[in-house]
């Protein structure tokens, strides 16, 4: 973090992005501009701690962007794992609204060997009052019955389970001796802390406790055996890194939890390094796994070929000359093909404004991305984020430029209106009130239906969407002559 | 720590090929049906979700009405983004984000916070609340929190907040639906009946329906009468707003004082009979004028009896563009029957779009095979035996109450039909089954501008016959011999 190159926007200070603030904070009542506040700060990209608070309660009627718990279980860490079975136990609203809608592709047949489905336990009224753990346990039984592969069953609990005091982790303990086959209780009530982010480390800890270590490879551990950690396979993403990081002579020994299989992830204590995308959402395992089996972890950008170059470079140091010399190779032979995208895309989009507002490793790792491209990110943040994603995001992102936490729709208004990107890169949630504006938007939770954006597969994809984004002609069609 | 089940540490081995082979072949028979068919607890893709998706959806259809879900914060999200799928439009709801706190001291501050702040932000002229799962399990009594928040002067005097229970363990979307519904025009309406007064006006429910095309060809079709309307409520601006360069938080919606004085209408007519169930009982009740429930009009027969029943109610003739719109659609049928004729399908929906489904299928002379509704009632299942009793075309069809789409997936398996009409959730079973989808229902994720295109009244019969009986022939272009590839269809 010593080596920061200072970035600069012109006419964007400390002064004018503080007074954007200001103005937008005035609206609110007194207490939820007290609250409100500390979330919105100009970066400063030395600072040493993040500039601004992150993971704290939602305030309530300011219209947040953020899932929940349960979301953050379910659409993210465990709902990648294909050959498992994922149980959104409670009524029926909460596993059909994350039901095929987060884009982690997968391998396999689906209903077969892949379970991308919406398998409930559908709650009734009758259920709230007599509790869920005896239907929980048939129902476990007809999986089993109707989906024989399966490897695993995963049991997400919605709000009412922990409410109603259900028992979830006695009756997987009991099931999994009886059915021979593990179901994993993750206690991830929607209530449960601030965002989808605790839901991640519920997650985590339910891999950690349940998981890691009941399998091992059959074949010999080797010396480049790594694991790739926190890709979702999103549009394909590990579909590209993977063969990225063979080709450069690594052994991917798993995926978490990208077209994830849930034996691999277990044994994966056996791997040599743990390779981080989505710091955010896995940071938890990775340690565990660093203090418990000694295996080094570490965070890698593949957005955009300066951050890929980079971060094969980095991923070399870790190993001896055959991967460095590898790493050189793959690296020469791509810069070229790179170049060419650049060639095409950059004259078009040289200059062009981006704010960013997602979640995970987005709004810091894709800054890169668009740089590559000439343009200039003015504004970032997070739904769910840590101060110690926000310290990692300081140093990327240009001076003074506006940081965000968990930004109210209100706010992201007002900021959009203020600085005028030429492209908007957030949520569904966003994306139409935006292009409403006239703005070019990017879906960059999903790649809008589009991707892989990551590695050298990925930014050819990413550098066509964002051109096609900011250039379409029908943007000029939003003003009528008359 | 690790393996807390106390299981044996065993090798990583992996699905093999054959495994795979075999189960794929094993799901798609006779034997996996009656398994698929025994289950007692498991649910495999119902096609419904909850009440609350329903509640927002109303709540949208008013003038400048924010809707506040109250309840945690992540189930604010799902409905928005349900909606802001199919439309690709905004959807702009805000939530009371109850914690873990909330279920020790119930939601009560986190309710008057949201509706301070959102009134402040957002600057709405009523917000619709509704509940999710969490204060229904603990109990909050909203409407003493409502009170209260009048009190602390969370809200102004006079602002309306209607306020719907919608409990996710029970009913579906087109439940809570009917729940706001009920609670946004007992809210509205209060006060307003005035003795001997008549606006003159129809109030028109369509119930749960998310396309927006269908509220236009309905005004249309009221406009060609002549007759004024109020709809209860009118999503079509909110979710097809233009595109001017300009973002309206509220572009459209039934304006409040319409919506109110809709107690005094002349008569009050619903087409979505499941979907409105309760609103209509109080309706009964409260409203002025005549109250008539029909059946969704999809296909010409229910067209008709719309226009009838509209005619009867306004003492006005069925006007001639009508009569020639109906000459047009049933020319566009009869040139297109051979295409349908026949064919086999499974459908799937809501049930008051399910029923219109059959009735359009048989219409045409084609065979609805598999009638299924994961949320239904015995009422819906009665209704629906009798419409396949009452035509030749019907004989064969089965009706599959409280089933899902996995369920579906066996029928289609053993017993194949030649398409599914349903909603996008379909695909899977669709490709399967390697027939053809017709998104007639909701949601659509992964078509375009479908939700723009109406299925109700003529023009509706004229958009299903023809998406239908081309892509019948389009598959006919892709799949059949060289020989039998010819110019002519």
């Amino acid at each position: 973090m010593s080596e920061v190159t200072i970035k600069k926007v012109d006419g964007i200070t400390r002064e004018s992005t503080q007074a954007m603030i200001d103005r937008t904070l005035e609206i609110y009542p007194e207490k939820a501009k007290g609250k409100r506040a500390p979330h919105l700060a100009p970066n400063d990209p030395t600072a040493t701690s993040a500039c601004v608070k992150s993971n704290r309660k939602t305030v309530p009627g300011v219209m947040s962007a953020r899932g929940c718990a349960y979301a953050g279980a379910k659409g993210v860490v465990w709902g990648p794992i294909r050959d498992m079975v994922h149980v959104s136990h409670g009524p029926v609203g909460c596993g059909w609204y994350s039901w095929g809608t987060r884009r982690n592709l997968m391998s396999g047949i689906n209903g077969v060997s892949n379970f991308a489905m919406q398998m409930t336990s559908d709650f009734q009224e009758k259920d709230i009052v007599y509790g869920g753990d005896k239907k929980l346990a048939v129902l476990l039984k007809e999986v089993k019955d109707l989906f024989p592969l399966a490897k695993a069953i995963s049991v997400l609990s919605e709000c009412p389970v922990g409410l109603i005091g259900d028992d979830i982790n006695a009756v997987a303990k009991r099931m999994s001796q009886e059915l021979e086959l593990p179901v994993i209780p993750c206690n991830c009530e929607g209530f449960r802390g601030v965002s989808q982010s605790l839901g991640h480390h519920i997650s985590n800890d339910t891999i950690r406790d349940y998981v890691i270590e009941t399998r091992e490879f059959t074949e010999e551990a080797g010396p480049y055996d790594v694991a790739l950690i926190g890709d979702y396979n999103i549009g394909g993403d590990v579909w590209s890194v993977k063969p990225l990081l063979e080709e450069c002579g690594l052994n991917v020994k798993a995926t978490w939890t990208g077209d994830g299989e849930i034996e691999k992830i277990a044994a994966t204590h056996k791997v040599k390094l743990a390779i981080i995308h989505c710091y955010r959402s896995m940071n938890y395992m990775a340690r565990v796994m660093e203090e418990k089996y000694g295996i080094p972890w570490i965070e890698l950008n593949f957005f955009g070929p300066t951050k890929i170059r980079q971060s094969l470079r980095k991923l070399a140091e870790r190993f001896d000359d055959r991967i460095k010399e590898n790493v050189e190779k793959v690296i020469a032979k791509y810069d070229p093909i790179m170049q060419a995208v650049l060639d095409e895309y950059r004259p078009r989009l040289e200059g062009k404004k981006v704010m960013l507002y997602v979640g995970g490793l987005r709004p810091r790792h894709t800054v890169g991305a668009y740089e590559d491209l000439g343009m200039v990110v003015v504004g970032s943040g997070y739904e769910f984020a840590h101060g110690d994603d926000y310290e990692r995001t300081s140093p990327e992102m240009p001076e003074a430029t506006v940081l965000y936490d968990d930004a109210s729709e209100y706010e992201l208004e007002k900021f959009v209106q203020e600085l005028k990107p030429d492209l908007v890169g957030s949520g569904i949630k966003e994306k139409y009130l935006f292009q409403k504006m006239g703005l070019p938007f990017r879906q960059m939770h999903s790649w809008d239906y589009s991707g892989p954006y990551h590695a050298y597969q990925g930014f050819p994809i990413f550098a066509r969407d964002i051109d096609m984004a900011v250039n379409s002609p029908t943007w000029k069609l939003v003003k009528a002559p008359f | 720590m690790s393996n807390e089940l106390g299981l044996k540490v065993k090798p990583v081995t992996g699905i093999s090929p054959e495994d795979e082979a075999r189960v794929a072949d094993w799901i798609n028979t006779e034997e996996y049906k009656q398994k698929n068919f025994a289950r007692q607890a498991l649910v495999v893709n119902p096609a419904h979700a909850c009440q609350p998706l329903g509640a927002e959806l109303c709540a949208h259809g008013f003038a400048e009405t924010l809707p506040l879900v109250h309840g945690s914060q992540g189930c604010a999200s799902y409905y928005r983004s349900t909606l802001n799928r199919h439309f690709r439009e905004p959807a702009p709801a805000v939530s009371s984000a109850m914690s873990e706190d909330g279920a020790v001291f119930g939601g009560q501050n986190n309710l008057h916070e949201a509706l301070e702040n959102a009134i402040a932000l957002y600057k709405p002229k009523m917000i619709a609340v509704f509940t999710s799962c969490m204060p229904e399990i603990i109990g909050d009594d909203v409407s003493a929190f409502i009170k209260n928040a009048r009190q602390k002067g969370c809200v102004p005097p006079g602002f309306l907040v209607p306020h719907a229970n919608t409990p996710s363990f029970t009913g579906s979307h087109v439940h809570g639906y009917d729940s706001m519904l009920v609670a946004i025009l007992q809210t509205l309406t209060e006060g307003k009946a005035i003795e001997g007064r008549c606006t003159g006006k129809l109030n028109f429910l369509a119930g749960f329906d998310a396309n927006t095309g269908n509220y236009r060809e309905y005004k249309r079709i009221f406009s060609e009468f002549g007759i004024p309307f109020t709809f209860l409520a009118d999503i079509s601006e909110v979710f097809d707003s233009p595109n001017d360069g300009t973002y309206r938080t509220y572009p459209g919606g039934t304006p409040l004082d319409d919506a109110a004085d809709s107690i005094n209408g002349k008569a009050t007519l619903s087409v979505a009979p499941y979907a409105t169930s309760k609103t209509l009982v109080w309706i009964k009740e409260q409203y002025a004028g005549q109250h008539v429930s029909l059946p969704m009009p999809l296909g010409i027969a229910r067209t008709d009896a719309l226009l009838l029943k509209l005619s009867e109610l306004f003492g006005k003739p069925v006007p001639a563009s009508l009569k020639a719109e109906r000459g047009r659609a049933v020319d566009a049928v009869t040139d297109a029957h051979q295409y349908m004729h026949g064919k086999r399908f499974a459908v799937y929906g809501d049930p008051d779009s399910l029923v219109g489904f059959v009735a359009f299928l048989l219409e045409m002379g084609a065979s609805p095979a598999h009638v299924l509704c994961s949320k239904g009632s015995k009422k819906l299942e009665r209704e629906l035996q009798t419409l396949l009793d009452g035509s030749l075309y019907g004989k064969t069809g089965k009706i599959y109450m409280n089933r899902d789409l996995w369920h579906l997936r066996s029928l289609l398996m053993t017993e194949p039909v030649d398409a599914i009409i349903g909603d996008t959730h379909g695909k899977f079973a669709a490709r399967d089954a390697k027939i053809p989808l017709f998104r007639f229902g909701f949601p659509i994720f992964d078509r375009v501008n479908l939700h723009r295109r109406p299925i109700i009244g003529y023009q509706g019969v004229i958009n299903m016959v023809t998406e239908i009986c081309n892509k019948f022939i389009d598959v006919k272009d892709e799949t059949c011999e060289d020989r039998f590839f010819e110019m002519m269809r």
